[in-house]
C-alpha cells in the first residue's frame, strides 16, 4: 500500500504507466493495426533517386532508407523494444535493489564483498561479453536482454547502498530496533518503501535508455538481425539521416519516452 | 581512515587484475584473428603466420597473459597491433582531452539536474513540474548523435557562437559539455525531485516555513544536503562511464578522447588497445566509486565508515 | 642555334621531369594550406605496413619508388629511378637511380637503401603484410623463413644500380616495385626511431612530415629539394582525425575544410548532389572495385552449379544501385570495368526471376531452402543484404542476415562450413594494383580456399589456377595484350562456374572546397586514392 501511496505521489509516474499500457495495446495489436508488412521492402516506398518517402500517402509515417512503411514497422518494433525494457529493466532493477539494501544495510565485510563484487562488475567489459557471446552463439533477443540487464543492475546497486547506508542510521531506524524490531521487517517495512521513488525513476528512465543500448547491441550484431524492427534500431539505422529526413528519427525517438 | 584507503587499494589491485583475466580470456574467445586482419587481403600464408608468431599470439593463452601481466607491473602495456606505437603513449595522448570533458560534463549535468530537479520540487504537481520532468525525460531518451548534431548545426554551423570541432580552448569545450550535460540531467533532475519532495514532506520543515525562513534558506540548509547522498554516488557512477569514453560526442566534435581509440580498436582487434583502455576505465570506475564512498561519510556523519 | 638547342633541351628536359597529364584549361596553381578530414585515426606511416585506404595515400606521397604509374593511369613509369631495362628472359630487371635525391634528413638515396628497404618489407621482424607481393625474388624464401636477413635476388654493384633477379617470370613484378611495400626507407632513421618510424617517417616523397599531434592532426609540409620541378603544389596539407562524416561536410561548406576524406554520407548525398554548388564539390570517379556475394561451394545446396546460378538470377542489382542512390553500376563478371582484362562483351546472367526459380527446382528445390547471409555492419552494407535477402526470398530461398563487426565476418569465411553466403560489401575487393592477376589469387584461386583464406566461395578449380600461373609468367611488355586476353577468358570463365555473385561496382565520392582545382582523376585515383601530389588551390 506505501508503495502505491509513493506511485501516485508522481503524477510523472502515473502518466508513465498510462503510455506504457498504450504502447502495449500497439504491441500487442500489430498485426491488426499495421497497414503494411514491416518487412516489405516496396518500390514505391523510395524516391526515383532512392530517398525514404516523406509522410503522407500511403504511407502514414513515410518510409525508411529501405522503402519500408515506418508506421508498420513501429508497430511491430514496439513488441521487440517492450519486452526487452521491460525484461531487461526489470530484472535489473530487481537485483539492482535487492543487493544494494543488503549490502548497505548488512555493512561490514559481508556489504563490502557486495560492494567490491558490485566494482568488478562495472568495470567488466560488457560490451565485449557482447560481442563475443553474439560472435559464439546465435544472436537473439535474450541475449540482448541479458547484457542489457547485467550492465543496468550495477548501477541501482550503487545509488541504493548509498541511499541505504543514509537511511540505516536514520532516528527511526534506530527506534524499531530498540523496541525489538526484526531486520526482516526493517528492511521491507521500513526501508524499502523509501527506496521506491529511486527505483521507479531508475525503471522509467531506464527503459529509454535501454531501447538505445539495444540499438547499439543490434548494431554490433547482437540481437535483433535484420529484418526485424526494434525501435532501437529503427532510431540507430536512421539517425544520420535526420536532416534529410527527420520523420524517421523524431517518431520514434519520443514514442520511447 | 588510513587502514580503510589502505584496505581499498589493495582490493583495487584485485579487482584491476580480475578485469584484466576477464577481459583477456574474452579477447581471445574472439573469433576474429588479428594476424590475419594485420596481413590483409593479399598476404600468403607464410605472412600470416610470420605476423602471428611476432606477436606471440601463436603461444597458449596462459603464456601470454603472464606475459602481459609481467609488463603490466612494469607500466608496459605493450604495443598496438596496428600502430606498432606504445599503447601507454597513445592512451596518455588522449587522457587531458578526455579529462577535461568529464569535468566540464558531470559539471553541468549536476548542475542542470539540480536546477531542474529543485524547479519540479518546490512546483510539485503543477504544470511546471510536469513539463519540466518530461523535458528531463526526452533529455534522457534522445539519440545522442542527433542531440550533438542539432546543437553543433544551431550554436556553431548556424549562429557560430563556437567552433564547430577540436580540441585547445576553453570555447571548444562548451559544445560537447553541454550535450553531454542536457542528456545527463535527467538523471540527477529525477533524482533530486525525489529527495526533494521526500524531505520537504517532512514536520521539521514544515515548521522551519511556518517559523518564517525563506524557502531558500530551508532549500539550502535542510533540504539539499539530503539529495547530495544519491548525487555523489552517481557522480562516482558517471566518472567510471565518462572514462570509457562518450564515443558519439567525441565522433561528433572532433574531440580527441579515449571513446574513439577504443571503438578503432574493436572493430581492428587491436588487442592491446583494448586491454589498456578496459584497464584505464576500470581504474577511473574504481576510483570513482572509492571516492562517493569516502565523500559519503562527511556530507552524512551519521553514516559511520567501516 | 645554340639557342634553340637550349631550349629544345630545356624543353625536352621539362618535359621528362613532369610526368603529370594536366588539363590544360586547369594548370595548377603553386601554394596554399589545405585541410583533409577523416574519421579514423592514422594508424601508421610506415610503408613496409600501412595498408589502409586513409594512410595509402599519405604514404604513396611521403616516400618515393623505383617506378611508379602516370597520375590517374595505370601506366608505369620510371621515378626514383632513371631508367630501367628488363633482360630477354625475363629475369633480370636492372634499374639506374637517379642522381641527387635526398631523404629528408638529408642523405642522398643510393642503391643499398632500395636493397634495404625491400629486405625490410620482407623481413618476418618488420610484420608487414607485403610481404608476400615479392615472392618472385631469389632468396626469398630464405628471408621469409627467417634463416637470413638478407636478400640474395637483390645486387647493388654501385651505388647508382639496382638488380634484381627473379625466379620466374613475373608479368606484375613492375607494379610490386610501384606498390607502398616497395617504398625507399633510410636505414639509420628506421633503426633511431626503434619501432616508432610510422610515427616519425622519414623518406624522399614530394611531401615531409612536419608534426603530429597524436589522435588530432597531421601536417604535411612541401619537400622543397623534391626530384620533380613543380610537384606538389600546395603548401601545406593538415590531416584532422576523429571527425564524424557529416561534421565534416559541413564544415566543408562552411569553408573549413577542403577535402572531406570519408566523402558524403548516404544521408546527406541527394541533398548536396543536387544544390548549386554540388556539380564542383562533388568527385565522382570509378574504382578498381567489385561488390559480391560469395556462395560457399562446400556447404549444400550451394555445392550445386545450378543453384548458385539460379542465385545469380534472382539478385535485381538495378535496385540495389538504387538503395546507393545511383553511385554505383551493376556488375557483370569479377573485373571491374577499369581493370586491364574487363571484357565489356560478356553480360553475364540476366536478372529473371522466373528462370531462377526453374532452375532451382531442376536442382530439386522447388520450394527453396535456408541460409544464412553475412554482411559487416557498417551502413549500408546491412541495407544492401536486407536488398538481397528479400530478392532471395522472392524465389524461395530463405536467407538470414547476420551483419557483424568486420573482423568477425571475415573470420567467419576462413572457416570451412561456416558462411554459405557472404555479402562482401565494406571488406570488397578493391586492387591493390591495377592488373588482373590481383583478382584472382587469394580470392578465387585455390591457395586461398584454405583455413584462414580470403577464398570464401571456397572454390578451386586446378585448371584455371595453372592458366592464372600461365598468363602471370608472360612477362614481356610487348605480349600485354595476348596476356590480358587470357585473363579476360579466365574470368568469363569462372562466371560459368558461378562461385560468385558479381553485384555492382561502386564508384567512390568525394567532396571538396571550391577553392581546389585539378581533374577528377586526381581525387579519386585508382591507385593512390588521393593524389596528394597533384592537387592545388585554385588562386
Amino acid at each position: 500500500m506505501r508503495v502505491l501511496k509513493e506511485i501516485c505521489r508522481q503524477p510523472a509516474a502515473l502518466f508513465g504507466l498510462a503510455v506504457i499500457l498504450l504502447v502495449l495495446v500497439a504491441a500487442l495489436g500489430a498485426p491488426l493495426f499495421a497497414p503494411f508488412d514491416p518487412d516489405e521492402q516496396m518500390f514505391d516506398g523510395l524516391t526515383l533517386e532512392g530517398a525514404p518517402m516523406p509522410p503522407g500517402g500511403q504511407f502514414a509515417l513515410g518510409t525508411d532508407t529501405l522503402g519500408r512503411d515506418l508506421l508498420s514497422r513501429m508497430l511491430f518494433g514496439a513488441r521487440t523494444s517492450l519486452i526487452i525494457g521491460l525484461v531487461a529493466n526489470g530484472i535489473a532493477v530487481t537485483i539492482g535493489l535487492f543487493v544494494g539494501i543488503t549490502a548497505g544495510y548488512l555493512r561490514g565485510w559481508a556489504g563490502n564483498l557486495m560492494m567490491r563484487f558490485t566494482d568488478l562488475m562495472m568495470a567488466f567489459p560488457a560490451l565485449l561479453l557482447a560481442i563475443v557471446l553474439a560472435a559464439l552463439l546465435k544472436p537473439s533477443l535474450w541475449i540482448v536482454a541479458m547484457v542489457i540487464a547485467l550492465v543496468n543492475w550495477v548501477q541501482v546497486a550503487r545509488i541504493v547502498y548509498t541511499e541505504t547506508r543514509g537511511l540505516v542510521e536514520r532516528d527511526f531506524i534506530l527506534a524499531e530496533r530498540s523496541l525489538g524490531a526484526g531486520h526482516g521487517r526493517i528492511l521491507f517495512l521500513h526501508i524499502l518503501p523509501h527506496l521506491v521513488p529511486t527505483a521507479i525513476v531508475w525503471g522509467t528512465l531506464g527503459i529509454a535508455t535501454t531501447v538505445l543500448l539495444e540499438a547499439t547491441l543490434s548494431f554490433l550484431g547482437i540481437g535483433v538481425q535484420p529484418p526485424d524492427p526494434s525501435w532501437g534500431n529503427i532510431i540507430f539505422e536512421s539517425q544520420s539521416y535526420f536532416q534529410a529526413a527527420p520523420w524517421l528519427v523524431f517518431f520514434p525517438a519520443p514514442s520511447s519516452c | 581512515m588510513l587502514s580503510l584507503l589502505v584496505k581499498r587499494l589493495i582490493q583495487s589491485v584485485l579487482i584491476l587484475f580480475g578485469v584484466a583475466a576477464v577481459t583477456f580470456v574474452l579477447l581471445y574467445a574472439l573469433p576474429a584473428d588479428p594476424a590475419r586482419m594485420l596481413a590483409g587481403r593479399s598476404a600468403t600464408a607464410q605472412t600470416v603466420a610470420n605476423i602471428r608468431h611476432e606477436l606471440g599470439l601463436d603461444q597458449p593463452l596462459t603464456v601470454q597473459f603472464v606475459h602481459y601481466v609481467g609488463g603490466l607491473v612494469q607500466g608496459d602495456l605493450g604495443r598496438s597491433y596496428t600502430q606498432k606505437t606504445e599503447v601507454a603513449t597513445l592512451i596518455a595522448a588522449r587522457l587531458p582531452a578526455t579529462l577535461t570533458l568529464m569535468a566540464a560534463g558531470i559539471l553541468l549535468e549536476v548542475l542542470f539536474g539540480v536546477v531542474l530537479g529543485s524547479i519540479a520540487a518546490l512546483n510539485r504537481g503543477g504544470v511546471i513540474d510536469r513539463t519540466v520532468m518530461m523535458s528531463a525525460f526526452i533529455g534522457v531518451s534522445a539519440p545522442q548523435f542527433v542531440v550533438a548534431l542539432l546543437l553543433l548545426y544551431v550554436f556553431a554551423a548556424t549562429l557560430g557562437w563556437f567552433p564547430m570541432s577540436g580540441y585547445g580552448t576553453a570555447a571548444h569545450v562548451v559544445l560537447p559539455a553541454v550535450t553531454l550535460g542536457l542528456l545527463g540531467a535527467g538523471w540527477y533532475a529525477r533524482m533530486v525531485r525525489s529527495a526533494m519532495i521526500d524531505v520537504l514532506n517532512q514536520d521539521y520543515v514544515r515548521t522551519a516555513r511556518a517559523k518564517g525562513l525563506s524557502g531558500a534558506r530551508v532549500i539550502l540548509r535542510h533540504v539539499l544536503p539530503n539529495a547530495v547522498l544519491p548525487i555523489i554516488a552517481m557522480i562516482g557512477i558517471d566518472i567510471g562511464q565518462f572514462m570509457g569514453g562518450v564515443v558519439v560526442v567525441e565522433a561528433v566534435y572532433g574531440w580527441p578522447g579515449i571513446g574513439q581509440l577504443a571503438w578503432q580498436a574493436i572493430q581492428q582487434v587491436d588487442i592491446p588497445i583494448i586491454m589498456g583502455v578496459t584497464l584505464t576505465s576500470a581504474l577511473a570506475i574504481i576510483a570513482g566509486n572509492l571516492f562517493a564512498d569516502l565523500v559519503a561519510p562527511v556530507i552524512d556523519p551519521r553514516i559511520r565508515s567501516n | 642555334m645554340f639557342r634553340r638547342l637550349l631550349l629544345n633541351s630545356t624543353t625536352m628536359a621539362l618535359l621528362a621531369l613532369t610526368p603529370l597529364s594536366v588539363n590544360a584549361q586547369d594548370t595548377p596553381s603553386q601554394g596554399g594550406d589545405i585541410v583533409v578530414t577523416y574519421k579514423d585515426d592514422i594508424t601508421t606511416l610506415d610503408p613496409a605496413i600501412g595498408y589502409d585506404w586513409v594512410n595509402w595515400s599519405m604514404i604513396k606521397s611521403l616516400y618515393s619508388r623505383l617506378v611508379d604509374y602516370e597520375p590517374g593511369t595505370a601506366n608505369i613509369v620510371p621515378s626514383l629511378a632513371e631508367s630501367f631495362e628488363v633482360a630477354p628472359d625475363g629475369l633480370t630487371y636492372t634499374f639506374k637511380l637517379r642522381k641527387g635525391v635526398k631523404f629528408s634528413n638529408g642523405r642522398e638515396v643510393i642503391a643499398s637503401d632500395v636493397k634495404y628497404s625491400i629486405e625490410r618489407a620482407i623481413n618476418p621482424k618488420t610484420q608487414g603484410p607485403g610481404a608476400g607481393f615479392f615472392g618472385a625474388i631469389v632468396g626469398f624464401d630464405d628471408l621469409m623463413g627467417g634463416s637470413t636477413e638478407t636478400l640474395s635476388g637483390i645486387e647493388t654493384p654501385d651505388d647508382g644500380t639496382v638488380i634484381f633477379k627473379l625466379i620466374r617470370p613475373d608479368a606484375t613484378f613492375l607494379h610490386v616495385l610501384a606498390i607502398n611495400f616497395a617504398s625507399i626507407v633510410p636505414k639509420e632513421a628506421v633503426e633511431a626511431a626503434g619501432g616508432d618510424f610510422g610515427k616519425k617517417p622519414v623518406g624522399s616523397g614530394p611531401f615531409i612530415l612536419k608534426d603530429w599531434t597524436i589522435g588530432q592532426k597531421l601536417e604535411f609540409e612541401k619537400n622543397p629539394d623534391y626530384f620533380v620541378e613543380g610537384v606538389p603544389h600546395v603548401d601545406r596539407v593538415t590531416i584532422e582525425v576523429g571527425q564524424e562524416p557529416l561534421v565534416a561536410l559541413l564544415r566543408l561548406q562552411k569553408g573549413e575544410v577542403d577535402i572531406a576524406g570519408d566523402g558524403i554520407p548516404p544521408a546527406k548525398f541527394l541533398e548536396i548532389k543536387n544544390s548549386a554548388d554540388g556539380a564542383q564539390m562533388i568527385v565522382d570517379g570509378e574504382q578498381l572495385h567489385t561488390g559480391y556475394i560469395t556462395l560457399n561451394a562446400k556447404v549444400k545446396p550451394l555445392d550445386d552449379v545450378k543453384v548458385r546460378q539460379a542465385i545469380n538470377m534472382a539478385i535485381n542489382k538495378e535496385r540495389i544501385t538504387r538503395i546507393l542512390n545511383g553511385r554505383a553500376t551493376p556488375a557483370t563478371q569479377p573485373l571491374p570495368p577499369l581493370m586491364p582484362g574487363h571484357d565489356k562483351s560478356f553480360s553475364g546472367y540476366a536478372y529473371d526471376v522466373e528462370k531462377a526459380k526453374a532452375l532451382l527446382a531442376e536442382a530439386g528445390y522447388p520450394y527453396g531452402f535456408e541460409t544464412i547471409l553475412f554482411s559487416t555492419n557498417t551502413d549500408p552494407q546491412p541495407r544492401i543484404a536486407q536488398a538481397i535477402q528479400q530478392d532471395l526470398a522472392a524465389i524461395g530461398i530463405k536467407a538470414e542476415v547476420r551483419a557483424l563487426a568486420q573482423g568477425n565476418v571475415i573470420a567467419a569465411g576462413g572457416t570451412e562450413g561456416e558462411a554459405p553466403m557472404i555479402w562482401s560489401g565494406g571488406m570488397a575487393w578493391i586492387a591493390d594494383f591495377p592488373d588482373p592477376s590481383n583478382f584472382y589469387g587469394p580470392i578465387l584461386g585455390c591457395a586461398g580456399a584454405v583455413q584462414g583464406g580470403w577464398n570464401w566461395s571456397w572454390y578451386c578449380n586446378e585448371d584455371l589456377d595453372k592458366r592464372a600461373v600461365e598468363a602471370d609468367s608472360i612477362s614481356d611488355p610487348a605480349k600485354t595484350a595476348e596476356r590480358q586476353a587470357l585473363w579476360s577468358k579466365i574470368y568469363t570463365d569462372i562466371m560459368a562456374d558461378a562461385p560468385w555473385v558479381p553485384v555492382i561496382n561502386e564508384r567512390r565520392v568525394v567532396a571538396k572546397s571550391l577553392r581546389m582545382g585539378g581533374p577528377d582523376n586526381i581525387y579519386i585515383d585508382p591507385t593512390r586514392v588521393i593524389n596528394y601530389d597533384a592537387i592545388f588551390v585554385k588562386q
